[in-house]
């Protein structure tokens, strides 16, 4: 599988470093290496967020992502620093609700409800991180779901592991069926909730 | 062996000081090195240790001190601007050869600077931070399992030598996360006590091993801790017969043990016609674009100081005549060390001071200018 690299964006607070870690976890519990970090401002809360992972199975020097090939955006502002100019192959997921003014791409590009199904779902925008990691690895193909379930379960904050799990779940399903419509279109899609 | 964990570094830095037998931490939380402080915090409760929280870093450095002289092996993390405020105290614990461990997780400076971003401009301060001629040791990890390995071996040369170790870190391997393999044994050394009953230690004495034996307060030895330079019973003087001779040994005490204290890793050294020389965060960019210098059939290694403090010198004297190319977030602070050694048309500099990691395609094409294909 050689190396994967992955980029979760958005705003401070949406956890996207904690998805970033789950995602990193998984790929220890699949036999890989792995590198997650992360690059933000002083605040706790609001700016641009930017969590790393690279799983692999070769040794992994360079510990940041510099040509990702998957990119998730969960706001504007982190599409417009880190969506535009990616190389062709990379896949680029934004989120319908949060990223609504996007340059057309004409291929490996998904703008995918999950902000909607996540209130649809739970009534707030907890587990967005969870539902978007769900999507960001089926997508992906490269780890199994038994994998990123073992690390929810095991990072989840307390009191939030089944909503988490279920978030998963929903992502998951969200991931694979985007990935048929990809497949089948072969261009620009919209994937829509399951 | 453990099944691997996902740890980030600075977790690492605190179990690893847990291994060692760490039962005392104090400490003022800055970033980027909190999350050490936050795991002291939860941890040392649980096995009987202690965990202060204290007014400032002047503080942290003199509880730590206390501390050991009690017996306890202790532990403090800070940043730049903490560190600067320590340096008193690190001196004192140098003078008066209490082992402790000092983490310093560098961020970009001077003052408050950069406080989430790498920098690697504290090279220079871990050796001469504090005043006065002496010994220091300062080792700097490059991957999360060293923070864990590393932090080990600074708690035993801090024992074994009666020395603070800084362990120097940097923001990108305090905050990265990776596999960690948890090793099932460790060597872990602790302080040689006194074989001579209380009237007759002499806390420091002047023997062959230039390592006085430590007696710990509280075991039935009484003895006086100065930072005022002291005779062999520790007691103040100011008597050049006197001075001389623990200057002599204080500033020279590692000397015998060098082979020992000083670490490296050398990669694909033999044929190298450039060497490239980095330590922590940057080892990792000079890493990645030596293999892809080597694919470019380009013959390039890596000399990697873990131990930075005392300078590996003896290690790389073995490459005179090559090339260096030193790779480093500051303004060329360890190059100036490499110039003093091989002189300034052997060496060459990459540095990077806007709180950015130092990117492999930097490191290439300063490599590309310097080899001859």
């Amino acid at each position: 599988m050689a190396m994967q690299k992955f980029l979760l964006t958005g705003t401070g607070g949406q956890g996207l470093i904690l998805a970033a870690i789950m995602l990193a976890e998984a790929g220890i519990y699949a036999g890989q290496n792995v590198a997650q970090s992360q690059s933000y401002g002083p605040e706790a809360r609001g700016g641009a967020s930017r969590a790393e992972v690279i799983i692999g199975d070769e040794d992994i020097y360079y510990p940041k992502v510099e040509r990702p090939d998957f990119v998730l955006t969960l706001s504007q502002e982190a599409y417009k620093k880190y969506g535009l100019h990616l190389d062709e192959e990379a896949i680029l997921i934004v989120d319908d609700t949060q990223v609504t003014e996007v340059k057309p791409r004409s291929k490996n590009f998904y703008s995918l409800p999950i902000t909607k199904a996540v209130r649809a779902h739970f009534g707030s925008e907890q587990s967005a991180n969870v539902l978007a990691l769900g999507v960001v690895a089926s997508i992906s193909g490269y780890l199994s779901m038994d994998n990123v379930l073992q690390s929810v379960k095991h990072r989840a904050p307390k009191g939030t592991t089944e909503q988490n799990i279920k978030a998963l779940e929903i992502g998951w399903k969200m991931g694979l069926k985007a990935g048929e419509n990809q497949e089948n279109k072969h261009c620009q899609n919209e994937g829509d909730e399951s | 062996m453990s099944n691997p964990k996902l740890m980030q570094g600075n977790e690492a830095v605190a179990e690893g000081a847990l291994a060692a037998g760490v039962l005392f931490y104090a400490g003022y939380p800055i970033t980027p090195s909190t999350e050490i402080a936050e795991k002291m915090a939860e941890r040392l409760p649980l096995v009987g240790g202690s965990f202060i929280q204290m007014e400032d870093e002047i503080g942290s450095m003199a509880a730590i001190i206390g501390a050991s002289l009690t017996g306890l092996k202790a532990l403090t993390a800070t940043s730049g601007p903490g560190f600067s405020l320590m340096q008193e105290n690190l001196g004192y614990a140098v003078a008066t050869e209490v082992p402790c461990v000092v983490v310093n997780v560098q961020r970009g400076g001077p003052s408050t600077g950069l406080p989430t971003s790498p920098a690697q401009a504290d090279v220079m301060q871990a050796r001469w931070g504090t005043h006065g001629d002496h010994p220091i040791i300062a080792i700097t990890p490059s991957t999360v399992q060293e923070c864990y390995l590393l932090t080990v071996i600074a708690f035993n040369l801090s024992e074994e030598y009666r020395i603070p170790v800084i362990l120097l870190m940097d923001e990108v391997i305090g905050h990265l996360r990776e596999k960690v393999v948890l090793p099932d044994q460790l060597t872990i050394v602790n302080r040689k006590g006194p074989d001579v009953p209380p009237g007759e230690y002499l806390p420091y004495e002047n023997d062959d091993s230039m390592i006085p034996a430590m007696a710990n307060f509280g075991d039935g030895y009484r003895y006086h801790v100065t930072g005022l330079t002291h005779n062999q019973k520790g007691l103040p003087t100011g008597n050049p017969e006197v001075t001389k001779p623990f200057m002599q040994r204080l500033t020279q005490k590692l000397n015998p043990y060098l082979d020992r204290i000083q670490m490296v890793e050398e990669v694909l050294l033999e044929d190298a016609d450039l060497i490239l020389i980095a330590y922590g965060c940057s080892a990792r960019s000079a890493m990645e674009a030596l293999h892809i210098a080597r694919g470019r059939g380009l013959k390039v290694g890596l000399f990697r100081p873990i131990t930075i403090w005392p300078f590996p010198q003896k290690q790389l004297e073995k490459y005179v005549g090559r090339k260096f190319l030193v790779v480093e977030m500051n303004t060329g602070q360890l190059a100036g060390e490499i110039e003093r050694i091989f002189g300034n048309k052997a060496v060459e500099r990459l540095n990077r001071i806007d709180g950015e990691l130092i990117t492999p395609k930097e490191v290439l094409e300063k490599i590309g200018g310097l080899c001859n294909v």
